[in-house]
C-alpha cells in the first residue's frame, strides 16, 4: 500500500471521482473531481495533535462503527496517504469562536479552511476499472435479527474486532456486555445465492472467510465452541480445502443447513432454529454471539461510471467482460479493463491476478506508443453533400463540421469519428458513405435475405456492442428461439438507414426488428437516440401509408440479455405469425407507388 | 496477392467448429448450396476454420486461385474476426475484404432441435455474407499518437496492483480513489486465507 504513495510514476488522487470521460482508446480525456481534504496532504505528519482536541466524536467507518473518531482523523494508522482530513459536515467550522481547536495545535499550519474541490482534467491512453465492493447490508433479512439483537453482527464488523488495531485490540468480545462469547456461530450465504434476499450468486469468499475466523477464535480460545451454519462449503482454491480440513480438526463444528429463525433469550444470547440436513432434524442452537458472513455487491458507483464511460453490466450489476473466457480482463471498448470486484466477486489473490492481467493488457495497447484505428468511419461524397448541417447536428462526437451559410460540403475528422454511422443513416442526400457498412453492403444483406420466401423470415438488425453480443449470448447460453430469424450486423443502431427498413418491406418482409443497446447504455454516447427519433417516424408514415406498425419493432436488449434477446425473437415470430400474404402483397404493392 | 480484378473471386468456407456449428447445421451440404453463386470461386466445408491447418487451407486457396474476398461462416465475429483478418493480411488480401456468417452463436447453438431450419439458416446466412462481401472495399487503418498513461479508478487491492505493475513497467498512472485513503476491504482484513497473513 504505501508503494503507491511513493512511486514517483504514481500520482495518487483520494477523496476523488471520476465525472467524465471522453474519447477513445489511446487519447481518453478524464475529468476528475477532487474534494477538499481541507488538510495539506504533503505537510501533515499524522502526528494526530488535531485529532487530540476535536470535540466532534463519531462512529468510525474503518472499524465499522465499532469504535469512535473526529470530525478530523486518519482513516486507519497505516492510512495512504497518511495525512489527516477533516469531515467538513462534522466540524463545527472554522470560526474562532466556536471551535478551530485543531488549527490552533497544528504547529506545521497544515490545515486550512479555505481549500476548495478542485477540478483536475487526466489524458490518458487506457483505462482500467478497479473499483471494488461493498459488502451485502444484511438488515432486511430480519429473520437473523441483525437490526434487533446486540449480538448478531456481520463478518466484516468480526473482522474488524478481532483485529489487533481493530477497537477491542483484537479482543473477542460480545457488543452487548463485552464479556468474552462461549459460543460463537456463522450463518453462511447471507445476501448470496438466494433468489428472494440479497443475490443469486456466490460471493466467492464467504466460505473462507469463515473458516478463517473459525482458526482466529480457535486459535486464541481454544474452548470456545464455535458453529457453522452452512448450505455446503466451496473450498474450491488452492491450499483452501487443507485449511477448512484443519479448522474441523481444531473442533469447529460445520452443521448443513440455514436457519430459520434467530430470537434472543436471556443474557442477549441467541437461540438458532435449524434443519440440519444430515440428521434431517429441527435442531435448536443456544448461542452467544452470531455472525453472518455477508455476500458481496457491486460498488455503488458502478452504474454512474458505466454510463459514464459507455460500458455494459451483467444482470448481476457488475461489468460485463468483453468475452468470459478469452478476454476476461477487457471491456468490449477498447482500452478500458477491468480489475478485481468490479467485474465479479472475487478473493485477494484473484483480484490480485486479474489487476496484473489488466496492468499487461493495458501496456500491451500502449507499448508501441501509438494506436491503430479502425477505418470504420464516415466519408462526405462531396458533389452530393447540400451543406444541410444533419450530419453535424447528429453526430455523437462532433467529428462533422458544415459551413451552412456559405454551403460549403460536410468535413468528417477521421480521427474523432467513432463510425456509429448516424450521419449515414440521417443523411437525406446519400452524401455520406459509411465505410464497411455501407448502403450498397447493407441493402446486398437484407435483398439476398429476401430473395426467396421472405414471407417466412423475420428481418432484425443488431448493434454490434449490445444485441448482436446479446444474440452471441443467447447462443452460448444455448437459448432457443425460430430459426427464421436473421440478423444483420451494424455497428450502432444509429446506422439503420430509413431506406433498409422500407427496402426489407418492399421485398417481402413480413416483420423488422431494429435493436440496440440501452438509453443511456450507448457505446457511441447517444447515437441511439436518433434510432428511436427514426423509428418513431418511420412508424407514423406506416401508418400513414396503411402499414400496421407493429410489423417493425425496436428493442433495446444489452449484451447480458441473452434471455431477452431470445423473448424478443420468439415474440417477432408471434408477429410474423399475424402477417397474411395478403397483407404483404399489399405492403409491397404500396411501396411500389411511392 | 491477386491480381485486382472487376469480378470478384470469393472463397467461402463453412466451419464445423468440431461438432458445434455441424450438430444442426449439414455443413458440407451449406457449402454446396452456394458453390454456383455469383463470384464463388471456392466453397468448402471445413472441420475448424480457425486452426492452424484450417487457416492454411484457407491462405494456400487464396494463393492458387487469386481470391480476393472471403467468407468465413463459423463462430461470432466477435469471436475471431480479428483472427482471420490477421490471417488473409498474411497472404497479402486486405484484412477488410472479409465477412463472418455467425453459424454458432446465432444458429447451430440456438436452434438444436431444428437441424432443417437450422441449415435453412445456415444457407441463408452465408449468402447474405456472399453479397456483402461483393460490395467490400480494401481499407487501411490509420495510426494516431497515443499517451502512455494509464488511469486507475479505485485504490483497493485490485487498483493498487495494477498501478504498481504499470508504474513498475515504465507507464504513468493516475490512481484515483473515492475514499481519503487506499486500501478498500482489503485493508480492513486482518489475516487473510489461505496463507493467514496481513492483508497490509
Amino acid at each position: 500500500m504505501t508503494d503507491v504513495g511513493r512511486h514517483p510514476r504514481i500520482k495518487l488522487l483520494t477523496l476523488s471521482e471520476v465525472v467524465d470521460v471522453k474519447g477513445y482508446v489511446g487519447n481518453f480525456k478524464v475529468k476528475i473531481l477532487k474534494k477538499a481534504r481541507y488538510v495539506d496532504e504533503t505537510s501533515c505528519t499524522a502526528c494526530g495533535e488535531c485529532a487530540k482536541v476535536c470535540p466532534v466524536v463519531r462512529p468510525d467507518e474503518f472499524n465499522m462503527g465499532l469504535g469512535s473518531r473526529k470530525a478530523i482523523y486518519s482513516p486507519f494508522p497505516q492510512a495512504v496517504p497518511s495525512s489527516y482530513l477533516i469531515n467538513a459536515k462534522e466540524c463545527l467550522g472554522h470560526n474562532p469562536a466556536v471551535c478551530s481547536k485543531c488549527v490552533e495545535v497544528c504547529s506545521k499550519g497544515c490545515i486550512n479552511f479555505h481549500m476548495s474541490d478542485e477540478e483536475i482534467i487526466e489524458e490518458v491512453g487506457t483505462i482500467i476499472v478497479a473499483t471494488g465492493l461493498v459488502p451485502y447490508d444484511p438488515t432486511e433479512m430480519d429473520e437473523y435479527g441483525y437490526t434487533r439483537f446486540d449480538n448478531v453482527m456481520t463478518s466484516l464488523e468480526f473482522e474488524r474486532m478481532v483485529n489487533a488495531s481493530g477497537p477491542t485490540k483484537g479482543s473477542l468480545v460480545r457488543p452487548s456486555d463485552r464479556e468474552h462469547p462461549k459460543s460463537v456461530g456463522f450463518i453462511q450465504c447471507v445476501g448470496s445465492r438466494s433468489a428472494k434476499k440479497g443475490a443469486r450468486y456466490c460471493s466467492n469468499v464467504c466460505c473462507m472467510n469463515t473458516i478463517k475466523s473459525t482458526f482466529i477464535i480457535k486459535e486464541h480460545y481454544p474452548d470456545v465452541e464455535v458453529k457453522v451454519f452452512y448450505i455446503d462449503i466451496r473450498a474450491f482454491g488452492k491450499g483452501f480445502e487443507d485449511l477448512y480440513t484443519r479448522s474441523r480438526r481444531m473442533g469447529a463444528q460445520y452443521i448443513r443447513g440455514l436457519p430459520g429463525s434467530v430470537e434472543e433469550t436471556g443474557e442477549k444470547s441467541l437461540r438458532v432454529a435449524v434443519e440440519n440436513a444430515a440428521t434431517g432434524k429441527l435442531e435448536y442452537h443456544h448461542l452467544d454471539m452470531l455472525v453472518l458472513a455477508q455476500g458481496i455487491k457491486p460498488a455503488p458507483s458502478t452504474q454512474r461510471l458505466q454510463e459514464i464511460m459507455g460500458l455494459q453490466l451483467t444482470a448481476d450489476g457488475f461489468y460485463l467482460e468483453a468475452h468470459p473466457k478469452l478476454q476476461p480482463v477487457d471491456a468490449a471498448t477498447r482500452g478500458i479493463f477491468f480489475a478485481g470486484c468490479a467485474e465479479g466477486p472475487k478473493d485477494i489473490k484473484d483480484s490480485v491476478t486479474q489487476a496484473s492481467a489488466a496492468a499487461m493488457r493495458a501496456i500491451r495497447v500502449m507499448h508501441k506508443g501509438e494506436i491503430t484505428t479502425e477505418p470504420i468511419t464516415s466519408v462526405i461524397i462531396a458533389e452530393k453533400c447540400k451543406s444541410c448541417g444533419k450530419c453535424a447536428e447528429v453526430c455523437p462526437y462532433g467529428a462533422i463540421t458544415v459551413d451552412v451559410k456559405n454551403k460549403k460540403p460536410a468535413v468528417v475528422n477521421s480521427a474523432a469519428c467513432a463510425g456509429c454511422g448516424t450521419c449515414s443513416a440521417e443523411c437525406r442526400f446519400d452524401a455520406i458513405t459509411m465505410n464497411h457498412f455501407t448502403d450498397a453492403q447493407i441493402l446486398g444483406q437484407v435483398d439476398t435475405m429476401l430473395d426467396t420466401a421472405p414471407e417466412a423470415k423475420i428481418l432484425a438488425f443488431a448493434c454490434n456492442w449490445c444485441s448482436y453480443a446479446g444474440a452471441d449470448y443467447a447462443g452460448v447460453s444455448r437459448l432457443q428461439y425460430p430459426a427464421n430469424v436473421h440478423l444483420i450486423r451494424v455497428m450502432c443502431s444509429g446506422r439503420v438507414d430509413e431506406k433498409f427498413i422500407w427496402e426489407g418491406f418492399r421485398k417481402g418482409a413480413p416483420v423488422v426488428l431494429v435493436s440496440g443497446c440501452h438509453i443511456g447504455d450507448c457505446h457511441y454516447i447517444d447515437a441511439n437516440h436518433w434510432t428511436e427519433k427514426r423509428v418513431a417516424r418511420i412508424h407514423k408514415k406506416m401508418e400513414k401509408i396503411g402499414l400496421r406498425p407493429e410489423r417493425l419493432q425496436l428493442e433495446w436488449i444489452s449484451a447480458a440479455e441473452g434471455i431477452r434477446f431470445a423473448e424478443t425473437m420468439k415474440r417477432m415470430e408471434q408477429v410474423r405469425r399475424s402477417v397474411t400474404a395478403e397483407e404483404i402483397a399489399e405492403t409491397i404493392n404500396t411501396l411500389s407507388k411511392l | 496477392m491477386s491480381k485486382p480484378t472487376k469480378d470478384p473471386r470469393i472463397g467461402v468456407y463453412v466451419c464445423h467448429c468440431g461438432l458445434n456449428i455441424a450438430q444442426s447445421v449439414d455443413c458440407s451440404r451449406v457449402a454446396r448450396t452456394v458453390e454456383n453463386e455469383d463470384g464463388v470461386v471456392v466453397s468448402k466445408d471445413i472441420v475448424y476454420a480457425c486452426s492452424e491447418p484450417g487457416q492454411q487451407q484457407i491462405k494456400q486457396d487464396i494463393i492458387d486461385n487469386g481470391l480476393d474476398r472471403i467468407v468465413i461462416a463459423s463462430c461470432s465475429p466477435r469471436l475471431h474476426e480479428s483472427t482471420f483478418k490477421k490471417m488473409i493480411d498474411s497472404v497479402g488480401l486486405n484484412p477488410y475484404m472479409l465477412d463472418m456468417a455467425n453459424l454458432r452463436e446465432q444458429c447451430s447453438w440456438v436452434h438444436m432441435n431444428d437441424h432443417a431450419g437450422a441449415t435453412l439458416k445456415a444457407e441463408t446466412l452465408v449468402n447474405m455474407s456472399i453479397s456483402r462481401v461483393r460490395h467490400l472495399q480494401p481499407l487501411t487503418e490509420e495510426t494516431l499518437p497515443l499517451t502512455p498513461k494509464t488511469l486507475v479508478i479505485g485504490g483497493g487491492i485490485a487498483g493498487i496492483q495494477a498501478a504498481l505493475d504499470l508504474a513498475d513497467s515504465g507507464y504513468d498512472v493516475t490512481l484515483v480513489e473515492k475514499s481519503p485513503s487506499v486500501g478498500g476491504v482489503m485493508a480492513q482484513i486482518d489475516k487473510t486465507f489461505p496463507t493467514m497473513d496481513c492483508s497490509i
